[in-house]
């Protein structure tokens, strides 16, 4: 398995995407070498041998750039930050060439490479061992360059790796329909395998109302408090959800909004809060984990996932998980495993005002999207996940044989 | 001409913000104190201990010998009360040393917020109340009621002129700024419109800054300074006029300018040779006030400042995240005054010190460079984030929990 991040040194849902996978792999009885590009101990994951490829120190907040479009930075920071990026992977190319050749009598059922930061490694273990490459597609570089094209280098590898790959797995059909009419693949070569969540992981966490004691005032006092747990920066559309937060408050006074995370977009969220003249509505914590995280989940009656485009969008699932009624951009894969929710197009920020106002203020209809999405979260699970991943293994390794 | 009187009248400024720790989203309503940090960018006291020992007490020591020195030498102080409080607290030595400088009656106190706030602009019963709670202040440390009025960060408009006439100072200070004083020099002494008895004395802001801002620019064309030349450039300003007004802040000395550019020494070197002509002295503010009936009228109908190249308050009040923050801060007033809680009210007077806008400004190209030297932040985003986490849980402290929603937002 070649991943980017596992928690706690993930920045977001690729690492824990790969983490509930790979332990519902092995529970069902595979043997996993997980490989990261940073050198970290992971005490709390037994189930599976993670190999560090470089001595490089995990760096928490932004990752390792598992999400970053580099074309939307400015040209020094493009070259300065995809260079380092580039001689990460390569050393991460390497290790994986390395290990493999050493050991050829070590035998792989399967090569299973998360997305475009781990795809040449995954093609050069494919051609050293012969085992069947699976390249799992979290997010196109589509997808995190928001409107604009994107990288065009990461581009190419994609493109490359999605050619050598043996079976493609798309979080979603949205990320497949890229697959297929951006990268022209086959679309019998792509699977639609959607994330999951774990919710055995999320019980027993007792919530503590100081966390956010300021909401929970607001919240006595009559307020609606939406929130949304991400990554600032453009592939979320925070913009349009800020500018929708300023149309809705214009028509009900009772709402606080409250954005938890931290990105490159923070400081023009920020101004925009202050130019909307909601600034004291907007609560910006910062990048949150652990207590906070779970904390921010709760304290909120609903949860908005604004992206311009993402690919599944875990915190969708444990948003629902947390009781919130769920408003989604119908740019969003985690839409096509979740019914009872709101949807909008990402830039339509009149419709995403009126939802929130016409939420907030019925409570059968807050409600009942809170239910009836509870009931929704709980079918997906991450075994069913391993078990098509194992199934897919099968059939590729039948296929390559043949 | 050359027989009367010249006067260099300097008034420096002595102050020190409290400066918001990194106040969060998780600190509201649980933590109700806002300065106390030990992160050393921020951490008050340390900053107060450093300043003093660069800049209060060799300054301080400095006018202490000049005074014995020169029978003509004077000055004029304006003190905030925020910084009293900070150097009772940490460098109570220093407040002995300031009380030394004005027990030789030839130092000046002068009045303003004790705050050094811009409440004047917001809330005229808001400001009033700190004006008087700073001459509190003053007449409780130094035994002196102040006769001259200055506003923060030389904030100064025709409609504060009046007031300060009403209020009965003698005379008000200002910037020296030609779209402001038209064909007039600043070395005289003048009138605003309407007023009965006030003066206004303006700031040689060329002057002034040579020191506070160029001295030890290497790039200066004039660079290295010398006294005898400053001292020449001085006269040849007031080409035979009787004030010169150099207002500057305190910290100049030490501070901005370090030690080691020589600073002290040349501002001793430039005190001797200025005295060493016998027409030549130094005036206190109030005795600039009454030296001369005023020449002419003055008029700024628009707000006047001493900073930037545009000499407004934009560096306080021009983007929307420092409009956001004082609207809502200000907006807190009534709740706050009447609930009659000493810390709350003395915590919400404390945001008001303009510094805390002051970190917020996002100028950055053209005057941005000295806002950076000054801000303990990262960034202009992360003094405003905090700052506005701080007036929420003043908001939450001010009022019974069912009611925070009536004021929110």
């Amino acid at each position: 398995m070649l991943g980017w991040e596992l928690p706690p040194h993930n920045s977001g849902g690729l690492g824990v995407a790969c983490y509930h996978m790979s332990k519902a792999l092995a529970l069902q009885g595979s043997t996993i070498d997980f490989v990261v590009p940073y050198a970290a101990s992971h005490p709390e994951i037994q189930f599976m041998n993670v190999h560090s490829a470089t001595n490089l120190s995990p760096l928490h907040q932004y990752g390792f750039g598992a999400y970053d479009s580099y074309d939307t930075k400015t040209q020094s920071q493009t070259s300065m930050i995809g260079q380092d990026l580039r001689s990460i992977q390569a050393s991460y190319t390497d290790y994986v060439k390395t290990s493999v050749a050493s050991k050829p009598d070590d035998h792989y059922d399967a090569i299973h490479a998360h997305d475009w930061l781990t795809m040449e490694a995954g093609m050069i273990a494919k051609q050293i061992t012969g085992a069947p490459l699976v390249v799992h597609v979290h997010a196109t570089e589509f997808d995190r360059a928001g409107s604009s094209f994107g990288n065009p280098l990461v581009h190419e590898i994609e493109e490359q790796g999605l050619l050598m790959a043996d079976r493609i797995i798309a979080v979603s059909q949205i990320t497949k329909n890229i697959i297929v009419h951006r990268y022209g693949i086959p679309a019998e070569d792509v699977e639609v395998v959607h994330n999951a969540i774990d919710t055995e992981e999320l019980d027993g966490h007792v919530y503590d109302e100081a966390t956010f004691k300021y909401l929970e005032s607001l919240r006595d006092d009559g307020y609606t408090i939406v929130a949304t747990i991400t990554r600032f920066t453009v592939q979320k559309g925070l913009q349009h959800f800020m500018r929708a937060a300023a149309r809705a408050c214009e028509k009900y006074d009772r709402l606080v909004f409250l954005l938890a995370g931290d990105g490159e977009q923070r400081d023009e969220l920020l101004r925009l809060s202050a130019d909307l003249g909601i600034a004291d509505k907007v609560f910006f914590t910062g990048f949150v984990r652990g207590k906070q995280w779970r904390d921010a989940f709760t304290v909120a009656d609903i949860f908005v996932m604004s992206s311009v485009s993402e690919p599944f969008g875990l915190t969708a699932l444990e948003a629902a998980y947390h009781d919130n009624a769920l408003i989604i951009t119908k740019q969003s894969g985690a839409g096509e495993v979740l019914n009872n929710v709101l949807r909008y197009d990402f830039w339509d920020t009149d419709r995403l005002a009126d939802q929130l106002v016409s939420l907030a203020n019925s409570k059968p209809l807050m409600d009942t999207l809170k239910e009836n999405a509870a009931k929704e979260y709980r079918h997906i699970s991450w075994h069913v996940v391993a078990t098509k991943c194992l199934d897919l293994y099968t059939s590729v390794s039948r296929r390559v044989a043949a | 001409m050359s027989t009367a009187t010249q006067a260099v009248v300097l008034y420096l400024h002595v102050h020190q913000p409290l400066r918001i720790k990194p106040y969060s989203v998780f600190d509201i309503a649980n933590d109700h104190t806002y300065f106390d940090s030990h992160e050393s960018d921020m951490d008050n006291k340390a900053i107060m201990e450093k300043v003093a020992e660069k800049s209060y007490r060799p300054m301080n020591a400095l006018l202490e010998k000049m005074l014995h020195t020169h029978p003509n030498f004077k000055l004029s102080l304006s003190i905030t009360g925020t910084f009293l409080e900070q150097a009772e607290r940490w460098a109570p030595d220093v407040v002995d040393s300031f009380k030394r400088l004005v027990d030789t009656g030839k130092v000046e106190i002068v009045a303003e917020t004790y705050h050094h706030s811009l409440a004047f602009f917001f809330s005229k019963k808001e400001f009033e109340a700190q004006v008087r709670q700073h001459q509190q202040k003053i007449q409780d440390v130094f035994g002196v009621t102040p006769r001259v009025f200055r506003n923060t960060e030389l904030a100064y408009n025709d409609e504060l002129a009046q007031w300060a006439d009403e209020a009965g100072y003698k005379a008000i200070l200002a910037e020296g700024w030609e779209p402001v004083l038209g064909w007039r020099s600043p070395h005289y002494v003048y009138q605003p419109p309407n007023t009965k008895h006030i003066k206004l004395l303006m700031k040689n802001y060329k002057l002034s800054d040579d020191v506070a801002f160029r001295f030890s620019n290497k790039a200066w064309a004039e660079f290295p300074l010398h006294a005898q030349t400053y001292t020449d450039w001085i006269s040849r300003a007031l080409d035979g006029g009787p004030l010169m007004n150099l207002f500057m802040d305190y910290e100049t000395f030490g501070e901005h300018q370090w030690s080691d550019t020589g600073i002290f020494e040349f501002y001793e070197d430039f005190i001797g040779k200025w005295l060493a002509d016998e027409n030549h002295t130094f005036y206190t503010v109030s005795e600039a006030a009454d030296s001369a009936e005023p020449s002419d009228v003055v008029s700024s109908p628009d707000i006047l400042t001493w900073a930037d190249a545009e000499r407004d308050l934009t560096a306080w009040t021009g983007n929307s995240m420092q409009q956001e923050a004082l609207r809502h801060l200000y907006a807190l007033e009534n709740s706050i005054i009447h609930s009659g809680d000493d810390a709350l009210i003395a915590d919400w007077r404390t945001l008001q010190t303009s510094d805390h806008a002051y970190y917020m400004c996002t100028k950055w190209f053209s005057d941005g460079d000295v806002h950076a030297y000054f801000s303990p932040y990262d960034s202009p985003y992360d003094a405003f984030l905090y700052f506005m986490n701080a007036v929420r849980d003043l908001r939450y402290r001010s009022m019974p929990s069912s009611q925070i929603g009536e004021t929110h937002g």
